[in-house]
């Protein structure tokens, strides 16, 4: 059977296992997903945008708990999704894990953590990547 | 199969996800007595894995922790990845080149998945000290996961869990030298998953003596015969765990102390990590090992076979960063427990129709 769902993905890959963006080389702001042309320098950073891996530390901005969400979550219902502030710079997406929803508060610290996103059907390639989870949780020392 | 070419352990780390269900909360669903059931098996809890967690997130995040202890390891000089497991989500497609991305080791490298029950990190162990041994390549990165399941009911329920641990094997500044592997091997069919079914079969009280007992025990004495050692010449001691009690026995019958498995028994508040056992139980030994401490490990996989280690700690540890990344004992301190309902959720024993 032939199935290529997966395969949008495979470009993308590498990047999101590990937060892999880009840094711009004449104004140093950083971006994540990759961008090739730095949003305040234009013209002047092409060429300049340069690979850079995110420590994957940050705080969460905003937050909000999915009661409805898509039904490849369902069985994470309620799971929270959130807006995280990374240091670096970029702001990301992302599920946070790992903590009850009432406890999550904003500002507070997180960090990525390596999870299963979902599958499109029971027989599909899965797709890996970055979560969140609270700093209160064991993690790697900054 | 001696070693003696100064090949070790040059970094580790373990990860267990923090769910928990007790013996007792899957012991009052199946109208079993709870304090007897988690009592004679010797877990009183057990790991669960989250509904976003698998072997191969478990193999990431040991794999990430073993890599941030030796940041003067070049990703790129890893030659081989190995993951055993007997829980690999994917039937076709490896657990190990994930892995390899997620640590930066690509494209340079061989990589596979191993099975062999409960041994087969252990297994991934000694393939890399052989390739490490022989020149081949200057690290390689072995690792023991599983997500175990038993089927509902079944006595493998109270046991069967989740967790791994990832050693990277070289030569350069280890931190453990591997002085001996041993391996004893036959065909037992005590245990075993055909093709397609969800839940193992087990040999029920045919998985104890003449599997187990007999295996552990001919690897553990083969092991000090070779070395010209007993048991009481190691500091710490760490046996495959189906549960509390089988290690407990093999341990005593080979004249260790329960001061000598203390550190590295850990079924009795996770489970059977599977093949994450003896790689998890050995972890936990070298969180808080010293310099010539001697450790004896003995993993055991069903089908079945035994791995045996001698490995000596050195001076090296002393100037590693173990606290780069969280030990056994923090990772044991963040738990959750579930319902029954949650974890049957969780592991897809109930299916969600949304």
């Amino acid at each position: 059977m032939v199935q290529t769902e997966g395969i949008r993905y495979w470009r993308d890959m590498r990047a999101r296992y590990n937060l892999i963006g880009r840094r711009c080389g004449k104004c140093s702001r950083v971006y994540f997903p990759a961008r090739s042309i730095c949003l305040d320098c234009h013209r002047h950073s092409i060429g300049k945008m340069d690979p850079y891996k995110l420590q994957g530390r940050g705080t969460v901005s905003t937050f909000t708990i999915v009661h409805d969400g898509d039904p490849r979550f369902g069985v994470q219902v309620p799971y929270i999704l959130a807006l995280i502030q990374m240091e670096e710079g970029p702001r990301m997406t992302a599920q946070l894990v790992d903590i009850d929803p009432p406890q999550v508060t904003i500002g507070m610290r997180v960090h990525t953590v390596f999870r299963k996103i979902g599958t499109v059907h029971t027989e599909g390639v899965i797709h890996y990547g970055y979560k969140f989870a609270p700093d209160s949780m064991p993690h790697l020392r900054a | 199969m001696i070693s003696n070419t100064g090949v070790g352990i040059v970094s580790y780390g373990a990860y267990i996800p923090r769910y928990r269900i007790a013996a007792s909360e899957i012991a009052k669903v199946w109208g079993a007595e709870g304090e007897g059931m988690g009592g004679g098996l010797g877990v009183h809890a057990k790991s669960v894995p989250g509904p976003d967690e698998d072997v191969i997130t478990i193999s990431v995040e040991a794999g990430r922790y073993a890599m941030a202890r030796v940041p003067w390891v070049d990703p790129q000089r890893i030659g081989a990845v190995y993951v055993g497991s007997e829980s690999h989500p994917y039937a076709v497609k490896p657990s190990a080149t994930i892995l390899a991305e997620c640590v930066a080791a690509c494209p340079d490298l061989t990589a596979a998945d191993f099975e062999f029950a409960c041994k087969a990190g252990t297994a991934a162990i000694q393939t890399c000290m052989g390739l490490v041994g022989s020149g081949m390549i200057d690290f390689g990165l072995a690792v023991g996961a599983d997500t175990s399941q038993g089927a509902p009911g079944d006595a493998l329920e109270y046991s069967a869990s989740a967790g791994g641990a990832a050693f990277l094997i070289g030569r350069d500044r280890v931190i453990a030298t591997i002085d001996e592997t041993y391996s004893f091997t036959t065909d037992t069919p005590d245990f075993w998953r055909r093709e397609g079914a969800e839940y193992p079969t087990h040999a029920g009280r045919f998985s104890g003596q003449p599997s187990y007992f007999r295996h552990v025990t001919e690897c553990a004495n083969r092991l000090f015969k070779d070395r010209g050692t007993k048991a009481s010449d190691y500091t710490y001691a760490v046996f495959h765990q189906p549960n509390g009690k089988f290690p407990t026995r093999a341990a005593q019958t080979l004249g260790f102390t329960k001061e000598q498995i203390k550190v590295g028994l850990l079924a009795p508040r996770i489970g059977n990590t599977y093949s994450g056992a003896v790689p998890v139980g050995l972890s936990a030994i070298l969180d808080v090992a010293k310099p010539g401490d001697r450790i004896f490990a003995i993993a055991y996989g069903s089908g079945a076979g035994s791995d045996g280690f001698d490995i000596t700690v050195t001076d090296e540890i002393a100037s590693y960063d173990r606290a780069a990344a969280p030990t056994v004992d923090q990772l044991l301190a963040h738990t959750q427990d579930l319902t029954y309902a949650t974890y049957a959720k969780f592991r897809g024993k109930v299916r969600f129709q949304g």
